[in-house]
């Protein structure tokens, strides 16, 4: 089984890095770009025999407190299997 | 405008007391709309208005003769000849980077640099006071290093991008500043004279144009946070933390630079702490005129923001300014060429009012100066200085020096701070003569053939000890670090770090020091150009060391510094200034009763004034005369932990001492009496007398040998010490600590 | 001779590269803004050092964009000298004009520090002055300098002699110890380290001239 985590900046938090990529993608002549957020993902192998629910349980706190910084960043778990 | 009286409880939150509020409503004749109290509550905040130290800091020497600009605009300004002058700053974003470490930091950066180029000069030289709980305390020391990892690298982060060098600092851990670590950050930039700028909007009619980053709702509060002591509630406010961008903020120096080079900018100011709110009236205020301005023309980030939150709003790398009218159109084209936004958005008006639109209507109509300058003054009660700490020392253990200096190179204070300094780029510009881990930072100017040395100094322990010695200390250190590469102290710069000012035994504290350094700053002819007050340091009612913090910088003649460390075996090791006088009391404050005796006790260490000018014109006048090939001051750690910083330059040079003195072993070599240099010279005799001519004692006290170091004490031998296995721990101790 | 210096938004060492060039070499320096679509009549091409557009996204990912790069690919393939310092070399990666990449510090740490070169090949005209029997002392100051390219392009780039420099002691994990490489044809040279921040004596080490230098005695020699 595995899981993938995805961290971004809050909404309400500036991404100056989403949008200095989006001001030049406007220059670069795709004007129909309305807003970009750069993020990042971790990919995590769960040992076989892991419960679907026990993973959920473990990657959400591991999300909360390692992978995100809850002061700016929210984040979402997808189990994949 | 009307508006329906405010109840209690919000004016409450908006840190208002009853009495600022009848004063609010006696300015306007009416009641506050609610984006009034707002503005009132970040204007008359701590943090913008020093209500609490005002009184006091009137007692700082503000002047001298190189002084273009005092206190009270958005940096100090010195002139240094040849048509330059230098522009500086230090200031404190303690707040934010407990909160968040890594961006509170980072913009911490971010804030003073604008305040420099803001005046037209552009940053050269950025240094750091930092202060961090203990690494190793059982409780917090995870928090701690992480909060210290965060710090640094923000610094990094920004400092880097930006492309200013971050070329020294100090960095101490203690206990007190467990909640509530320290980031006080300096900056120093330069410009031609005639290029100054001033945050000051004129001419009736102007345009007021607003460049730079888009307005979110970051930091809403973050003046009356940074005034407010930690609660278990601040963690509420977590939301509210900016971002930084130091490529836009790089942007924006080049832009605004050029922008000022057109001649068609009239007055300029970055939206720093309360934004939009403080740039507008203060810059209103100084010039004696009006503001207006249209919210919707404000460019915003997110969409359905309040006049409110407009106006309160601390996004980052945000700068207004004030155009000549009919050249708008020069000022736009310079900031269209950077990539950025800049938007018209409102004029300078004759009614000495700041008055704020929103879809025409008016939500704020505030008279410019009662904001800016009239905000509450208070002479808060003032007692005797808190401490809880016996002035007896303690009984003293039986000294083991070997032992002793071994774990003070690698105890977290005195240990190598490469760690962190590797991780700015101390070098872009290349114009560091001497960066990190020297005396003083150096940097020169190209333009001009001088150089300008910079320190920071503050020592938290001794101000516990006495708030009024500790400060004259850290300005003797701070000037002493400058004579010591051959510069003269010019002017300073302060960032005081205490805790709740209403709480009299701690405004005592800052009473005393600010009393302390202003002696201090007078004798030594440093005049205070600027700084900043950082008040409510606690945590759940835990105060920080009273830890005022003083930046120095001095002139010299651009050279390669004679440097601290040793450089060929076989030379004179002399100790100008003496082996000094202390007892147990004044040993209650060194690194030595900290590391080894584990308490703290007793006073400072004592300072004469007129020794340490004589002592500083000394080494002065030696370093000057190419008389000296290494020079070190003595100060946390005393005499042996400089010998061994000295020893630990890449020849790997020591020395053999032999001390003439009654003082007992621990006294001798750890105690920090000031006025006092290490330094090693081919020419004993003519250093001795020049000194002599300066009324200071020089005398040779060793001679420099290969790879140890051994101390003698009238010819019974102290210890000895392999220099490697010395410098090892030295170097490795901060890693470990981190890690 | 003149040398172009290239300025994106964020480039930051640029004054040092032109510093370098007309202080010390005593040549002539020309700042080139990257909207640009010309050069200019420059003789050989610097793409400083700093952070291009922040170093967003990746580093010289965006910067390989701007107009000005077009102008430098005909540059160089005119065979005229392009020299990339740092993030300068990123670019040159990014835009396909080196081989490899440069990853985040093997440390995860920026640093900034004096490291020792030595010279892979003084066949080049940024190395010809060089000597392969001594070290150079010339500053680092980055969070991504780490080279990487995969075996069968590494083995390429020294059977082709074209590793230009190589740290003793390596400070960010680059395979083979690469601080700097050059192209197949030999007139495009990136490099981490910063010799323009080592060309006078108040700088610690004016061993980063050699580079200059020698870009010089071949323009001369043309």
């Amino acid at each position: 089984m595995k899981a993938r985590v995805f961290v971004s900046f809050k909404s309400t938090v500036l991404d100056p890095q989403g949008q200095t990529i989006c001001s030049k993608l406007h220059d670069l002549g795709y004007p129909a770009i309305a807003d970009v957020r750069q993020g990042k993902f971790f990919d995590i192998a769960l040992a076989a025999g892991t419960s679907a629910e026990q993973a959920r349980r473990d990657i959400e706190i591991i999300a909360q407190d390692v992978l995100a910084n809850p002061v700016i960043e929210e984040y979402r778990v997808e189990i994949l299997d | 405008m009307s508006a329906a009286a405010i109840p209690p409880d919000l004016i409450a939150q908006h840190q208002i007391t009853p009495g600022e509020y009848d004063k609010i409503v006696s300015i306007l004749g009416r009641e506050p709309s609610y984006t009034e109290l707002g503005i009132f509550s970040v204007m008359w905040s701590e943090h913008c208005s020093y209500k609490s130290s005002r009184l006091h800091l009137k007692k700082l020497p503000t002047r001298g003769k190189l002084v273009v600009q005092g206190p009270g605009e958005n940096a100090g300004i010195i002139d240094i000849g040849g048509g330059y002058v230098i522009a500086f700053k230090i200031e404190s974003h303690n707040h934010p980077s407990f909160i968040e470490p890594f961006q509170g930091a980072a913009t911490g950066v971010g804030g003073i640099l604008r305040d420099i180029f803001t005046m037209g000069a552009r940053p050269i030289a950025v240094l750091d006071s930092l202060r961090f709980g203990r690494m190793d305390d059982p409780a917090s020391g995870k928090r701690n290093r992480r909060i210290l990892g965060g710090v640094v690298s923000g610094i990094a982060h920004y400092g880097n991008c930006f492309g200013v060098p971050t070329v020294g600092g100090e960095c101490i851990f203690e206990s007190c500043y467990d909640g509530n670590p320290l980031v006080n950050v300096f900056a120093l930039g330069v410009c031609k004279k005639e290029d100054v700028f001033y945050a000051k909007a004129s001419g009736v009619g102007n345009p007021v144009i607003y460049v730079g980053a888009r307005t979110g709702r970051d930091g809403i509060h973050g003046a009356s946070m940074a005034s407010a002591e930690f609660t278990e509630e601040s963690k509420q406010k977590r939301p509210n933390v900016q971002v930084g961008d130091p490529f836009l903020e790089k942007l924006l120096l080049e832009a605004c630079i050029e922008a000022m080079h057109t001649g068609a900018i009239v007055g300029i100011q970055d939206m720093g702490a309360a934004g939009l709110t403080c740039s507008t009236c203060e810059m209103g205020s100084r010039g004696e005129v009006g503001v207006e301005i249209e919210l919707d023309r404000v460019p915003q980030r997110e969409t359905g923001m309040t006049p409110y939150e407009i106006m309160l709003s601390e996004s980052q790398e945000r700068m207004l300014l004030v155009a000549d009218k009919g050249r708008e159109e020069e000022v736009f084209r310079v900031f269209r060429k950077w990539g950025l936004e800049a938007v018209e958005i409102g004029v300078v008006t004759g009614d000495g009012k700041l008055r704020v639109k929103q879809r025409g209507n008016i939500v704020a109509e505030i008279p410019n100066r009662e904001l800016a300058d009239e905000a509450p003054l208070y002479d808060r009660p003032h007692t005797q200085p808190m401490r809880r700490v016996p002035l007896q020392a303690p009984p003293l253990p039986a000294p083991n020096v070997e032992q002793a200096l071994l774990d003070l190179v690698a105890s977290a204070d005195l240990c190598s701070k490469r760690w962190i300094w590797e991780q700015y780029d101390y070098l872009v510009r290349s114009s560091t003569v001497a960066g990190p881990g020297a005396e003083a930072a150096i940097i020169r100017i190209k333009e001009t053939g001088t150089s300008i040395a910079m320190s920071l100094d503050g020592n938290g322990r001794y101000c516990y000890l006495s708030p009024r010695e500790g400060a004259m200390l850290a300005v003797a250190e701070s000037c002493r670090n400058l004579s010591t590469v051959g510069a003269l102290p010019v002017a300073a710069t302060n960032c005081l770090n205490f805790g709740n000012p209403e709480r009299p035994e701690i405004m005592a504290q800052l009473v005393e020091a600010i009393e302390g350094m202003s002696e201090a700053c007078r004798f030594f002819d440093t005049p205070i150009t600027g700084g900043n007050v950082s008040l409510y340091n606690e945590t759940l009612g835990e105060g920080i060391y009273p830890t005022p913090v003083l930046g120095i910088v001095g002139l010299m003649k651009t050279a390669a510094p004679a440097g601290i460390a040793f450089r060929n075996p076989g030379r004179a090791v002399m100790l100008l200034g003496g082996i000094g006088a202390a007892d147990d009391t004044r040993l209650g404050g060194t690194q030595y009763a900290k590391v080894i005796v584990k308490q703290l006790w007793g006073l400072p260490p004592a300072l004469d004034l007129d020794l340490e000018k004589r002592v500083q014109d000394a080494i002065r006048d030696i370093v000057n005369q190419d008389l000296a090939e290494s020079a070190h001051d003595l100060s946390d750690g005393g005499l042996a932990v400089t010998l061994a910083e000295c020893a630990f330059g890449p020849a790997g040079i020591g020395a053999r001492l032999d001390l003439d003195s009654d003082l007992r072993p621990d006294l001798l070599l750890f105690h920090e009496g000031p006025s006092r240099v290490l330094l090693s010279t081919a020419q004993p005799e003519r250093v001795a007398a020049l000194a002599e001519r300066h009324g200071v004692a020089a005398t040779v006290v060793g001679v420099t040998i290969e790879r140890e170091i051994e101390i003698r004490q009238r010819g019974n031998r102290l210890g000895r010490w392999d220099i490697a296995q010395l410098q090892a721990a030295f170097d490795r101790a901060l890693e470990t600590h981190v890690r | 001779m003149t040398f172009g210096v290239i300025v994106f938004p964020g480039s930051n060492r640029d004054h040092d590269a032109a510093y370098a060039v007309a202080n010390v070499l005593g040549q002539k320096a020309e700042f080139i803004w990257h909207d640009s679509t010309s050069l200019g009549a420059v003789d050989a091409v610097i793409l400083p050092g700093g952070f291009s557009y922040g170093d967003y996204l990746r580093c010289g990912a965006i910067a390989k964009f701007s107009p000005v790069m077009t102008a430098v690919k005909k540059f160089a393939g005119d065979g005229g000298l392009v020299l990339g310092i740092c993030n300068g070399f990123q670019i040159l990666v990014e835009a396909g004009l080196l081989p490899g990449a440069l990853i985040r510090n093997r440390g995860l740490q920026f640093i900034c520090r004096e490291v020792q070169l030595r010279p892979g090949t003084t066949d080049s005209p940024f190395t010809c002055l060089a000597r392969k029997d001594r070290t150079y002392r010339v500053p680092i100051a980055h969070g991504e300098g780490c080279y990487f390219a995969d075996e069968r392009t590494l083995d390429e780039l020294e059977a082709e002699d074209r590793i230009a420099f190589r740290y003793v002691g390596n400070p960010n994990g680059s395979v083979r110890d690469i601080a700097g490489v050059l192209n197949r044809e030999r007139n495009v040279m990136g490099l981490m380290p910063h010799p323009e921040d080592a060309t006078e004596p108040l700088m610690g080490s004016c061993d980063g001239l050699v580079v200059f230098q020698s870009m010089l005695s071949v323009a001369v020699r043309a």
